[in-house]
């Protein structure tokens, strides 16, 4: 296989990954986003976290293996994004190392102050990393400032207050609606009685707020300057983002669905999903599978449209990282390319039997009679 | 402090607080799948009981385990950028298939195990547990593939177009001799722990005369899986010595605080005091011949010593400086064959050039003197390895001792009759963390000035972050983690007082017989 085909083999399973990650670990975080709003006294509670206690720390491997497959097929672009927010990621990791603690420990004392500590750290959790994964996407739309030296070492220019501009909020908005219809479609198929309802009627609302807000992100994108790549490019070169020139332009972000208008398929589907799983929430086995299809067409909108570029540069628009600059060496790509046929398979068997073996709603009588085991 | 001390604080202090709990995750999760399989071929229940009060402990440490590791994979992002981006090429592989085929098994059977009980059937449930366990232990040894490359780089080479490492044969990154016998050291040191947990723990029952079926049998449990692996941590630590001992020899060096050559057949000092200052050991005890069968395997090699090992690195920093030069040179020129036919010729020596950065930015124009203050920068803290070693080698050999002695008692079924050896059982609690923390140390710090023996100064591999957001993360860390250490200990020390009925059995259905 040749190194440009490693490349954008690999730009695909990043894109796998994040789609991944926030359509298995979305459903739980966004439990935990909902926790204060459907669940009213400590059974319910106790039944919406149990929704997710035997699956969620399997989902949140996801987030692991993001970091991990990035460090090793893309490592310019995990060197470059984690420290260029390292206070965002700070805030992503302080309420992501809550989130296992909270689940273990929240149930095992009786105290009501205890248990309300744990359920504040579980929401946060649920709430703040959407929220920032959905600020860091909406940064790269924008570019973020950042240079190379001569050796290659990264030179960022970024505040965490320059991160929180209206555009990246909006795009923050965007991420935490859909993953707060992803965990109330969860809730819909894992509850009954109260707490179920709740969570069905928060659907139509988080199914509207993501329509709106993904349109007017959409809007602003066409309107923003974007990033192009001027000039001969090669594709198989070796990784070293120092080679090229790059331009901004207005509206350049459509320039690909300008190109290949199969990509509004992406776009189509993220509304679709979001429809449907408002339109089906009395069917909750098919609201849920819509509301995954949420994530899956964001997603890849927004990686189709920032394509080739990974991580613009605002400030040297020339060091912006692409597909074609920030990989690993072809070996890399290839040995890793058949880590993941080999073993992602096997994940995927065994994490489908997981849940079949958890199937069915939590009630109110499984929490009572397992007090002690249950979270 | 500076950016680099800031962030070297914040990783060892991440690091070492992670591996509070990963020893007990290892050892307890092997202990689980070993006292199922005795429920499962016996069917008597008290061996249920037994996995599921263990198990609950477990899961308070494992929650631990997992929060402190998220920290971990993204550290070398936000903290080590240059490193990520100079080795990540190498070092991101097995940190992704740890991820892949480690977290996901562990993290997917750890909610059956505690979930599941009552929806699996025995031999399905046995399964999950041994799936746990399987998938802690291959995250520790893709973890240590990665550690172990850390210390001994081998199958990557530099590529002078993309100025970072390159893997150039993957199985000698994973075959590599140190991470297998890191892998093997450090799992024996995990088993350790659990088995040290268990017995101790149960010590403590049978002092209190409480739960004494339980104790007893958890006892003999831990008695013979302790001591096969404390066997193990200790002839495998000496392993660990050997490719020490052959890759980085400085290391070795500083853990004998051996400041000039010792001929053939070194001798291990036993005890001393080293002093920075005069680079001498007041007061040495010695030990003829040991430390060269321990490094060297061999009674005819000479080990060297510090100031050999010192000169020797002048040389290479030397040599690295040509092929700075042409490295420098390849930047503008990228077609000239000379030049890169030079850098080729020195580039095993190029990490050593780049020691020069922490005095001069331009190390090019490096001075005979700053040649001198860089080669002698490759000391590492000499007395803090050489009394590390030795408490986490006196403690490895206390555990021999005791589990020989509980496995006999055990065989002889006295394991309750002498209350000195139950008060000795529990008292050796806290030693196996303290063991497993030094050798930390001892690896670690041992290897510096290099984050990659050899390739990459320390120094160099940080991010370009402003040193007060580095701050402000590591103070945030410190708070939280001993916030969450007092709930964890809190939680284990309650749950442990309530004892295996009423921790784990379900309120509303009566409790099964405990007894056969
Ligand atoms: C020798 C073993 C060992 C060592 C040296 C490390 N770990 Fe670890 N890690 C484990 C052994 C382990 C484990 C036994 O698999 C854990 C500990 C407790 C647990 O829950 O799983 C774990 C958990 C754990 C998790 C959470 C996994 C999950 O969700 O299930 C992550 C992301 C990491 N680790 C990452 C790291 C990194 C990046 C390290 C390097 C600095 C590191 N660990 C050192
Ligand atoms: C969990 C077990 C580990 C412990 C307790 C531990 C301990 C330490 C300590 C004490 C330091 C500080 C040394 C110093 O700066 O003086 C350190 C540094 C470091 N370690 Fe480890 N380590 C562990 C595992 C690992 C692993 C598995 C890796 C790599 C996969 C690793 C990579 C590093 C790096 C990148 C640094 C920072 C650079 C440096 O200071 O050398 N560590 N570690
Ligand atoms: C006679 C007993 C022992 C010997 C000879 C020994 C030897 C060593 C050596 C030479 C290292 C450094 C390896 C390196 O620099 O890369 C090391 C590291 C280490 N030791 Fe020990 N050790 C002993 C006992 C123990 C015990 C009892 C424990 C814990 C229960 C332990 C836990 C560790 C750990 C966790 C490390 C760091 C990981 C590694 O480098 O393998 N050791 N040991």
């Amino acid at each position: 296989m040749s190194y440009d085909t490693l490349r954008l083999i690999w730009w695909a399973l990043l894109g796998v990954l994040l789609i991944g990650f926030a359509v298995m670990d979305g459903f739980d975080l966004g439990t935990a986003a909902l926790l204060p709003f459907v669940a009213h006294n400590d059974v319910e509670r106790r039944i919406a976290i149990n929704t997710v206690g035997p699956v969620w720390e399997g989902n949140q491997v996801w987030f692991i293996l993001g970091g991990g497959a990035i460090f090793a097929a893309w490592p310019a672009l995990y060197a470059a994004s984690f420290s260029g927010f390292y206070l965002a990621m700070f805030l992503v990791l302080a309420t992501l190392i809550l989130r296992p603690v909270g689940f273990k420990f929240r149930s095992k004392l009786d105290a009501p102050a205890w248990r309300s500590l744990w359920d504040w750290c579980l929401f946060s959790g649920g709430v703040v990393p959407p929220l920032v994964f959905g600020v860091a996407f909406g940064n790269l739309f924008r570019g973020v400032p950042f240079g190379f030296d001569g050796d290659l070492r990264f030179h960022p220019d970024i505040s965490l207050l320059s991160l929180l501009n209206p555009f990246a909020l909006l795009v923050g908005a965007v991420s935490l609606a859909m993953i707060v219809l992803h965990g109330a479609a969860w809730l819909n198929l894992k509850t009954e009685g109260d707490v179920r309802m709740r969570a069905r009627g928060v659907m139509p609302f988080a199914a509207l707020a993501f329509v709106v807000l993904f349109t007017a992100a959409g809007v602003w994108v066409s309107r923003m300057d974007g990033y192009r790549i001027i000039g001969t490019l090669v594709a198989n070169a070796p990784s070293n983002p120092m080679t090229k020139t790059v331009a901004t332009e207005s509206g350049a972000w459509f320039a690909n669905a300008a190109a290949d208008p199969w990509l509004w398929l992406a776009a189509t589907v993220a509304y679709m999903g979001a429809i449907l799983a408002a339109a089906l929430r009395n069917r909750p086995g098919f609201a849920f599978l819509a509301s995954a299809l949420v994530p899956a067409g964001t997603i890849t909108t927004a990686g189709t449209a920032l394509f080739p570029f990974l991580l613009p540069s605002s400030s040297h628009p020339g060091a912006s990282l692409t597909v074609w600059d920030a990989s690993s060496s072809k070996l890399t790509l290839a040995v890793m390319l058949g880590a993941v046929a080999i073993f992602l398979p096997p994940v995927l068997a065994y994490t489908a039997w997981a849940y079949r073996v958890m199937r069915g709603p939590v009630r109110e009588r499984d929490i009572a009679e397992n007090t002690k085991s249950a979270y | 402090m500076d950016i680099v001390e800031l962030s070297r604080l914040q990783f060892a202090a991440t690091a070492l607080y992670h591996f509070i709990f990963v020893p007990l995750t290892l050892g307890l999760s092997v202990l689980l799948g070993i006292m199922e399989t005795v429920y499962v071929m016996t069917g008597r229940p008290i061996w249920r009981e037994m996995v599921k009060f263990w198990g609950a402990l477990f899961g308070i440490n494992f929650a631990m385990g997992v929060a402190t590791g998220i920290t971990m994979e993204f550290q070398f992002g936000t903290n080590w950028a240059y490193y990520s981006q100079y080795v990540g090429d190498v070092f991101g592989v097995p940190l992704a298939m740890e991820g892949l085929m480690a977290f996901f098994l562990e993290a997917t059977f750890v909610g059956l195990f505690f979930f599941a009980w009552e929806r699996l059937t025995k031999v399905q449930h046995l399964i999950a547990t041994w799936a746990l366990a399987i998938g802690t232990n291959l995250s520790a040894l893709w973890i240590l593939i990665a550690n172990g490359w850390m210390q001994y780089p081998v199958g990557a080479r530099f590529n002078a177009d993309t100025m970072r490492m390159e893997v150039s044969d993957f199985m000698a990154v994973l075959f590599n001799p140190v991470a297998q016998a890191k892998f093997v050291h450090t799992v024996s040191a995990g088993y350790v722990t659990g088995s040290v947990f268990v017995m101790a723990i149960s010590a403590w029952y049978l002092l209190r005369g409480r739960h004494a079926e339980i104790a007893k049998r958890s006892m003999t449990v831990a008695a013979s899986f302790g001591l096969a692996s404390a066997l193990s941590v200790v002839v495998l630590g000496d392993e660990s010595g050997y490719t020490a001992g052959v890759n980085q020899k400085m290391k070795i060096a500083a853990i004998e605080a051996m400041w000039n050559t010792e001929p053939a057949p070194a001798s291990f000092t036993v005890f001393g005091l080293p002093d920075l200052a005069t680079h001498t050991t007041r007061y040495e005890i010695k030990v003829p011949w040991m430390l060269g069968l321990i490094a060297t395997r061999s009674v005819d090699k000479p080990v060297p010593g510090i100031a050999q090992l010192v000169g020797l690195a002048h040389d290479r920093i030397r040599d690295g400086l040509i092929a700075y030069r042409a490295l420098e040179a390849v930047k503008t020129r990228p077609r000239d064959a000379a030049l890169r036919a030079t850098l080729d010729a020195h580039v095993g020596n190029l990490g050593y050039a780049l020691l020069l950065k922490r005095i001069r930015p331009d190390i090019e124009n490096a001075t005979e003197g700053d040649i001198r203050t860089a080669a002698a920068s490759t000391i590492p803290n000499v007395p803090v390895l050489f009394w590390s070693f030795r408490v986490m080698v006196g403690i490895g050999f206390w555990f021999i001792a005791l589990f020989a002695l509980a496995f006999w008692l055990s065989a002889k079924r006295q394991l309750d009759r002498y209350r000195w050896f139950l008060k000795a059982a529990l008292f050796t609690l806290p030693l196996p963390w303290f063991a497993a923390e030094l050798g930390w140390i001892v690896a670690e710090y041992g290897r510096q000035p290099w984050v990659i023996e050899g390739v990459l100064p320390t120094a160099l591999g940080v991010s370009n972050t402003d040193p007060g957001n580095v701050l402000f993360s590591l103070i945030g860390f410190v708070v939280f983690y001993s916030a969450l250490l007092v709930a964890d200990v809190y939680l284990l020390t309650k749950y442990i007082r309530l004892g295996p009925q009423t921790a784990v059995v379900p309120a509303s259905r009566p409790a099964e017989a405990v007894t056969e």
